[in-house]
């Protein structure tokens, strides 16, 4: 009898505990603060998934024209444009872009430094001359290095949504953050939101609502050259493929190579398993 | 050790070697001959999988200190080097910071296994005590390899933790700048933890063999909890063993890929792709997920000296479970009570894991009191007095008893079920 009432005791108070994670988690949702970023439909996202070429091809054109204007993006070089898994420019196209650019090399055998036109191995050059110099051109804030922002920026899941993203293999968290956020600016920010001078409304922003940024993109902007609609809803989806990209380089290799390395260790797997029930046939266990 | 060879060399070089260094029987005895009792199930295959995960970890890190420079002015760096331009980079350093994940879920199995069939008990202690051992020195490990990238992360997660030594009376303040090598962390830290990084996981390594030389004197645990008594209750380690824990090894290895392959990012924290700066603090500094739960009990405790003792004593309480439990039988199958318990301290262990990742604030506060409180009852309260109030269900009399047992009770249930590969496997 004791036996059965401490067994029940254990059952309640398990039960008690999965039911209160659950229903905290719902409230942690309520709270929490800005707007979660809906998801979009990614060509990369899931286990066969890969960039598309052309998106990249149309990403990298928004942020050379718009954002690296004032975003620096250093890990990424120009021969990278060229690498496999990535916008795919041809080797003259990459070496083009660079010589549009000039960097500073030197010392040469006078001991002079010197300007000159960017190579394929240079990477990409930044806009500013350092942190400061980028704060007091943009009311106070750096904005922030491109090369690994989509991996950089990746709002909170939360129970159960983490739970089942380990299924979906659900990696896109960064780029649905950059769409939303491109779409987050409105003229007037919700009623009861201040906003101080000089900062602007965003309602994703993870640090916000007011982002110092202003809109930075809008209908018609940029004219992309394989004639895609020049809209702000292909312009913050390509830039935001693009950001991925230049934070994942490797994502098309990995996903092919890991595709066939599971596939190969399930059927390991099924042969090791085939081999110990036989042996195992002999032993009663 | 080599006790359980039968081991007769053939070729000549081999007797050659044999008599100067019994190496051969050693292997023999050990890897092939070894008794395992025939009734173990899969979660004994996690002392196998923590093995390979620990070469693993060994070789994958050894190659990526060949690329890596331990400099705050270049750490950051050198990392985003390896990940565009070394070969395979982006394959290693996924490979090494998602296998210390993996690292971290077999051992808490592992460790869970042995809390289930009690295989912490006599004569068994010692082998429990230096598998204690092993896992601190995981989490020194796993610590130190986290400051490594030099991201907002290892930075602010690196700040936190050595500044609790601060909570010390008296020498704690020189304590922590002993630690940093310096007043706040900086390269000296960097270079220290990278040194003891590369150094730890080889005592780890060292431990892990004191660890199986205990076991095979004492030889494994099992399912029924009652040990061998007859060479029909065993079977050899060479083919058995080593096809089940290969199976099992090669099933872990499945799950690690989707993760390494599909999933890279999902179980480290995005902040630690921005490189660390001192003048800005994260919203949350969380530590990596196999911290959580004692990451909880530390902010569960309103003082900061308590929370300190609190959380050490959560894994201190862990050498004495031994002489903690006072009950005789080990298997929690024949102990009705202590499973139920057993559970609870499962979805405890879990709930204070959550808790340690959210905001130290309101309900959570409360919530983590209330689960460090029952943690620590679990061992200090219940344990003891379960022993001597629990009235254990009949032990079999030998392993294959129990064996007998187990399949008469499917086969009257269902004869369908008996022949799923679950109940034969």
């Amino acid at each position: 009898m004791k036996n059965r009432i401490l067994s029940v005791l254990g059952g309640a108070l398990a039960v008690a505990g999965i039911t209160l994670v659950l229903g905290m988690s719902n409230g942690a949702l309520a709270s929490g603060g800005g707007h979660s970023p809906e998801k979009q439909s990614w060509s990369f996202a899931g286990p066969f998934g890969h960039y598309d070429k052309a998106q990249l091809q149309r990403g990298f054109q928004v942020f050379k024209e718009i954002c690296s204007g004032c975003h620096s993006m250093k890990y990424v070089a120009f021969r990278n444009l060229a690498q496999p898994g990535g916008p795919e420019l041809t080797e003259d196209e990459a070496k083009a872009i660079a010589a549009e650019y000039s960097v500073m090399d030197g010392p040469n055998a006078d001991g002079e430094m010197f300007e000159r036109p960017a190579k394929l191995s240079d990477r990409w050059p930044s806009p500013f001359p350092n942190d400061e110099a980028a704060k007091v051109a943009n009311s106070g804030a750096v904005p922030p290095d491109f090369s690994l922002l989509a991996k950089a920026r990746a709002p909170e899941r939360g129970f159960p949504w983490f739970v089942f993203d380990i299924f979906t293999t659900y990696q896109e968290n960064g780029p649905d953050y950059i769409y939303a956020l491109l779409h987050g600016y409105h003229d007037e920010a919700p009623h009861g939101v201040e906003i101080p001078d000089g900062l602007y409304y965003n309602a994703y922003f993870v640090g916000g609502p007011a982002i110092a940024m202003a809109k930075p993109i809008d209908d018609g902007m940029v004219e992309y050259a394989d004639g895609t609609e020049p809209t702000l809803e292909n312009y913050s989806k390509d830039v935001a493929a693009f950001m991925m990209w230049a934070a994942e380089p490797s994502l098309n290799k990995r996903k092919k190579v890991g595709t066939a390395a599971i596939l190969y260790l399930i059927v390991l797997a099924g042969l090791v398993y085939l081999a110990k029930r036989r042996v195992w046939s002999s032993v009663d266990h | 050790m080599s006790g359980h060879s039968t081991f007769q060399p053939k070729n000549r070089v081999v007797k050659w070697v044999e008599e100067r260094l019994p190496i051969f029987s050693l292997m023999h005895g050990q890897f092939i001959a070894f008794p395992t009792p025939k009734n173990l199930n899969y979660w004994w295959t996690f002392g196998g999988i923590l093995s390979v995960m620990l070469v693993v970890q060994i070789v994958t890190g050894i190659v990526l200190v060949m690329h890596y420079a331990p400099n705050t002015m270049v750490a950051f760096d050198s990392i985003e080097h390896i990940m565009r331009d070394v070969n395979w980079g982006w394959l290693l350093r996924y490979l090494h910071s998602n296998g210390a994940s993996m690292f971290f879920i077999a051992v808490y199995i592992h460790i869970f296994r042995g809390l289930y069939y009690g295989s912490y008990k006599s004569p068994r202690e010692i082998l429990w005590i230096l598998g204690v051992v092993i896992y601190l020195l995981m989490m020194a490990t796993g610590f130190m390899g986290y400051v490594l990238p030099w991201g907002q992360m290892s930075f602010w997660g690196a700040t936190v933790i050595t500044n609790l030594f601060s909570a010390i009376p008296l020498v704690g303040e020189t304590i922590v700048t002993w630690l940093w090598g310096g007043f706040s962390v900086d390269n000296p830290t960097l270079n220290r933890f990278f040194s003891l990084h590369y150094l730890l996981p080889f005592i780890l390594a060292a431990v892990v063999g004191l660890h199986v030389w205990a076991l095979h004197v004492v030889g494994q645990n099992n399912p029924a909890g009652v040990e061998p008594k007859s060479e029909k209750d065993t079977v050899p380690f060479t083919p058995f063993a080593t096809l089940k824990d290969g199976f099992g090894i090669i099933a872990f290895l499945i799950f690690y890929s989707w993760f390494v392959f599909y999933l890279p990012n999902y179980l480290g924290h995005p902040d630690n792709y921005t490189l660390a700066n001192p003048l800005k603090t994260p919203a949350h500094i969380v530590p990596e997920w196999y911290y959580l739960p004692f990451y909880a009990i530390l902010r569960a405790i309103p003082d900061k000296l308590g929370g300190v003792i609190a959380m050490f004593a959560a894994i201190l309480v862990l050498f004495f479970l031994p002489w903690l439990d006072t009950s005789k039988v080990r298997s929690t199958r024949y102990r009705p009570l202590y499973k139920q318990f057993f559970w609870v301290l499962v979805v405890v262990s879990v709930l204070l894991g959550w808790l340690g990742a959210k905001p130290a604030e309101g309900i959570y506060v409360i919530l983590a009191r209330i689960c460090t409180v029952y943690y620590f009852a679990h061992f200090l309260v219940i344990l003891p007095l379960l022993g001597l109030i629990e009235k254990p269900k009949p032990l079999p009399a030998s392993i294959s008893e129990a064996v007998l047992a187990k399949h008469k009770g499917g086969a009257g249930a269902a004869s369908a079920a008996a022949n799923a590969p679950e109940t034969r496997g």
